[in-house]
């Protein structure tokens, strides 16, 4: 575990800077917050999935004490529709959805209307007295019936329910099928989940009627996003909107967005003229804040009898839900560029149809997209495994690219890896053969069923070179992030990120780069984020690109600073700026190290300015945008090892290990951190989680009751282990690894679970009822 | 109607007018702005507005504030001493169990708890008796080691 240590910088353990605030209770998280004359909003949400308003009675709300108005859609008027940033082809129709529903509705949770009121027990008894009267429409609440040819038509602006196809067919496909040994066939699900950050989403918005002034505090992972579309939404220059995001209280996805509830406060604030807080409560949540997963995909693998995968066709089925949100889109085309996986598969038909149903919008969810292609083809390696009749290593192994940077048959190049070091390692670190063996037969005289799977994954991530935001994925924004690094009179040091951290541990990691790169300690470096009047603009925190995109501006931006100290220091020490050296913080001149000034010194004087070389600025403040020229590629090896009660058919994990190289590490305690939890998350998709609609539109998994989120006693310890195979991508060597175990864990717990009933496959997530039942119908007979 | 009630927060007595259905932990955000406990679910699933009540870890939002009345309350702004991190608290940064931080006060309220009734769990008592107490970003196993840590039991 980490210890105190007295160098900080790149590499170490070093403890969070961060965490005592948190420990004390004095972070600031939106629902903290407190404005002079501050009113509290309620929502009023759909309790049909499809249906027209035809009449909405406020009398009765109105008429009650402490509430202050009572707003429709009719009441608020807004510039634009709820925004979407992402259309693949160009010409996909982006349906308008008006952030507050007018006439009609789409999905169980829409946001209907309106109430303010002095507190919140007021506003949420006035919620529940504003009559709706609804003419209820026929609705779809799967991908199967939204594809039906008679299936009710959800958006008007389109001739169908699909919102869009994406294909990409490599010449040889069909001759590498012709060619083909072995072709095996599967469709593999992955159900629909719900994010569940702890703290739900929550805005404070406080319109200034003096001056137009709106400031936003939002829980949200994106801050420069939301002012930019507040601006456009609300229809009130950019320049007058100031968003914040405050401590925020997890997201994995969930407020990678721009939602609805953030435009009505706004308007209700303005419309009112005081300062309106909203809170989401759980129950709201689990139907208003976006969706993930719900994506089928529809597999055939083309092989050699010795193991060799010569072509993939594959059909995704994804499940847009009502709207589109933010980046709904993009989701199923990250799976379209992850299909292939791990593996050198050199021809290949891909295929996703994406489809509006009468629910809830998916969007990003830890991983988005890439855990869905990782399932989809390690659970179909498993699969050709069982039919060649070989180790799952083994044709996992027969199929890794060897030599990087690798171009797939999609067109991604992959950075950098060595995919076999991290299964060996894998490999090394578990139970041989017979000793694994020996121990299944003393479990099976337990009345347990012993198993262990395994996946090898990789992933796209360090969103994005801006070229291919544009042309290859078609985003509104680029990729790039930005970081401002000050230098005071004093020597310490203010980092200005564009990236929005909310539990990654940013504030440490990027002290770590400046202790490293300027020598200024740790403790001299403040970090600040998530304001947009004092930050550049910044693109946030999400995709695993913080550090690949905006610590490497933070690393660029120190250098720049130290390029110019160097001059102002040669004037101080008068030398050449070309004979001094730079190290632990000072410089000195060559062979005379006694000729010293420290990079503090250096920073007081180019403050004063007295005395500066020619042509050189005052101070020491350098902002760097940095455009990356890749995305990077982070990859692994995960085993996991399950016991199966074969009476109940309940799964427990006995054992996991997580073996993944992200590159070069900041910190390395803060990388197992972020594995520890990715592989939480993907366990639970595995094992537990799984919204669930009624044939009548109703979530029936609408609390936290219903929807499993594992706590301590549902989960395993898990054991981390990295190589490291250094990105050529960025200069500081490093890739992503907040999605890497989400990405990893769902098929490696599948393909035990597999492994220990001697089944194909099984449909997620892996509830006792599920896996009970494949036992009776002969696994592990 | 609204009705007085008085008890003790973090050892200083506290009376105020609540309405008798008002949550023990809106009293505590709300009117006493003691903001480190905190709110995730409705159902009393997740734990993030652990706090003592008379010495007992409880969820303030299954508490009403008058069944409060008359009692000892304590909450996370309230462990410390002197500017000192509790032990329990210093165990939490020195294993980096806590990311965003949301479910971290409740977590800790309850982990001193569990500490107190048993002083040398195993991990799996650790893990059972955080059952009430939802995380999801450390996937809890630096919050085991952490509550490990803290009551000396080495493995």
């Amino acid at each position: 575990m980490a210890t105190t240590v007295e160098q900080r910088g790149i590499g170490e353990a070093v403890l969070r800077k961060e965490d005592k605030k948190f420990l004390t209770g004095r972070g600031r998280y939106v629902d903290d917050l407190k404005l002079p004359r501050m009113v509290h909003m309620g929502i009023v949400r759909s309790q049909y999935p499809h249906a027209d308003i035809t009449a909405i009675d406020t009398a009765a709300a109105a008429a009650m004490p402490g509430v202050m108005a009572v707003l429709t859609g009719d009441d608020l008027e807004f510039a634009a529709g709820v925004p979407c940033a992402s259309n693949p082809t160009g010409d996909m129709v982006h349906p308008v959805r008006p952030p507050l529903a007018k006439g009609r509705v789409r999905h169980v949770g829409e946001p209907v209307a309106v109430v303010v009121a002095a507190d919140r027990y007021a506003a949420r008894d006035a919620v529940d007295a504003v009559q709706v009267s609804y003419s209820p429409l026929p609705a779809v609440m799967d991908v199967e019936a939204a594809l039906a040819d008679d299936a009710p038509r959800i958006h008007e602006e389109l001739d169908s329910n699909v919102a869009l196809v994406l294909a990409h067919k490599t010449d040889g496909i069909d001759a590498a099928f012709d060619r083909a040994e072995v072709v095996v066939e599967h469709t593999i699900r992955n159900q629909r989940l719900i994010h569940v950050p702890i703290e739900t989403r929550g805005v404070v918005a406080d319109w200034n009627p003096s001056n137009d002034e709106l400031v936003v505090h939002s829980s949200t992972q994106v801050p420069h996003f939301l002012r930019t579309f507040l601006a456009i939404v609300c229809g009130v220059s950019e320049a007058k909107v100031r968003a914040i995001a405050p401590d925020v209280g997890g997201g994995f996805g969930s407020k990678l967005n721009a939602y609805a509830e953030e435009f009505i406060a706004a308007a209700v604030s303005r419309k009112i003229g005081a300062p309106v807080k909203w809170i989401e409560e759980r129950s709201e949540a689990m139907v208003a804040t976006c969706h993930g997963r719900a994506q089928d995909a529809h597999v055939q693998l083309a092989a050699t009898r010795d193991g060799k995968v010569l072509g993939m066709r594959v059909h995704y089925v994804q499940d847009y839900g009502s709207y589109l949100q933010m980046l709904t889109p993009l989701i199923s085309q990250l799976t379209f560029l992850m299909s292939p996986g791990a593996y050198a598969i050199p021809e290949i038909d891909v295929k996703v149809t994406n489809v509006y149903t009468n629910t809830v919008p998916t969007d990003a969810l830890r991983g988005a997209g890439r855990p869905e292609a990782t399932h989809a083809i390690e659970r179909m390696m498993d699969i050709l495994a069982a039919e060649l009749g070989m180790s799952r290593t083994e044709v996992r192994r027969r199929n890794f690219p060897t030599e990087f940077p690798f171009t797939t048959a999609i067109g991604l190049q992959y950075d950098s890896g060595d995919y076999a070091k991290t299964l060996d390692k894998l490999l090394e670190l578990s139970d041989d053969k017979a000793t694994f063996e020996r121990r299944r037969g003393e479990a099976a005289a337990r009345g347990k069923l012993l198993g262990r799977g395994l996946s090898t994954w990789v992933e796209v991530c360090g969103f994005v070179p801006s070229d291919v935001a544009r042309s290859a994925l078609g985003l509104t924004p680029g990729g790039w992030e930005s970081s401002t690094v000050r230098m005071h009179p004093t020597g310490k040091v203010t980092v200005i990120t564009g990236t929005s951290p909310h539990g990654q541990g940013h504030a440490t990691s990027w002290s770590q780069i400046i202790e490293s790169a300027l020598g200024v300690p740790f403790d001299d470096v403040e970090v600040i984020h998530g304001d947009t009047a004092f930050a550049p603009y910044g693109l946030g925190t999400y995709g695993s690109r913080s550090l690949a995109v905006g610590g490497t501006a933070v690393h660029l931006a120190a250098g720049q600073i130290r390029d110019k100290a160097q001059l102002v220091a040669a004037q101080m020490l008068e030398a050449s700026a070309d004979d001094l050296d730079f190290a632990d913080g000072a410089f000195t001149v060559k062979g005379s190290p006694d000729r010293r000034v420290t990079i503090q010194e250096v920073a007081f004087r180019a403050w004063q300015a007295f005395d500066m070389p020619e042509g050189v600025t005052p101070g020491l403040d350098e902002t760097v945008f940095f455009d990356p020229p890749n995305c990077v590629f982070p990859f692994g090896a995960h085993g996991c090892e399950v016991e199966v009660d074969r009476e109940t058919g309940k799964v427990e994990i006995t054992g996991y290990i997580a073996v993944d190289d992200c590159g070069n590490v900041i910190n390395p305690m803060i990388v197992d951190g972020q594995v520890h939890g990715g592989v939480a998350h993907g366990i639970a998709q595995a094992l537990y989680e799984g919204a669930v609609y009624d044939a009548g539109g109703q979530l029936l998994t609408g609390t936290l009751v219903d929807y499993l989120i594992p706590a301590a006693a549902d989960l395993p310890h898990i054991e981390t282990h990295r190589t490291v195979t250094p990105s050529p991508t960025n200069p500081l060597g490093v890739k992503g690894i907040g999605e890497a175990g989400t990405i990893a864990a769902t098929p490696a717990v599948v393909s035990a679970v597999c492994d220990a009933l001697g089944v194909r496959d099984l449909d997620m997530p892996l509830h006792p009822e599920t896996v009970w039942n494949a036992i009776q119908k002969g696994g592990a007979a | 109607m609204k009705s007085a009630v008085t008890m003790t927060v973090n050892g200083a007595p506290r009376t105020v007018e609540v309405e008798p259905r008002m949550l023990l932990v809106h009293l505590l955000r709300e009117h006493l702005d003691l903001t480190g406990t905190h709110v995730g679910c409705d159902t009393s699933n997740c734990g993030a507005c652990t706090v003592w009540l008379d010495g007992d870890a409880v969820k303030s939002c299954t508490v009403l504030a008058v069944q409060a009345d008359g009692h000892e309350v304590t909450t996370i702004e309230g462990i410390s001493e002197n500017g000192d991190l509790h032990p329990m608290q210093q165990s939490f940064h020195e294993n980096h169990a806590l990311q965003c931080g949301y479910c971290t006060p409740g977590m800790v309220m309850a982990a001193i708890k569990l500490l107190e009734q048993n002083p040398a769990p195993t991990d799996a008592e650790i893990r059972h008796g955080l059952e009430g107490n939802l995380c999801r970003c450390t996937g809890y196993e630096n919050i085991v080691a952490a509550v490990r840590a803290a009551s000396g039991v080495t493995v």
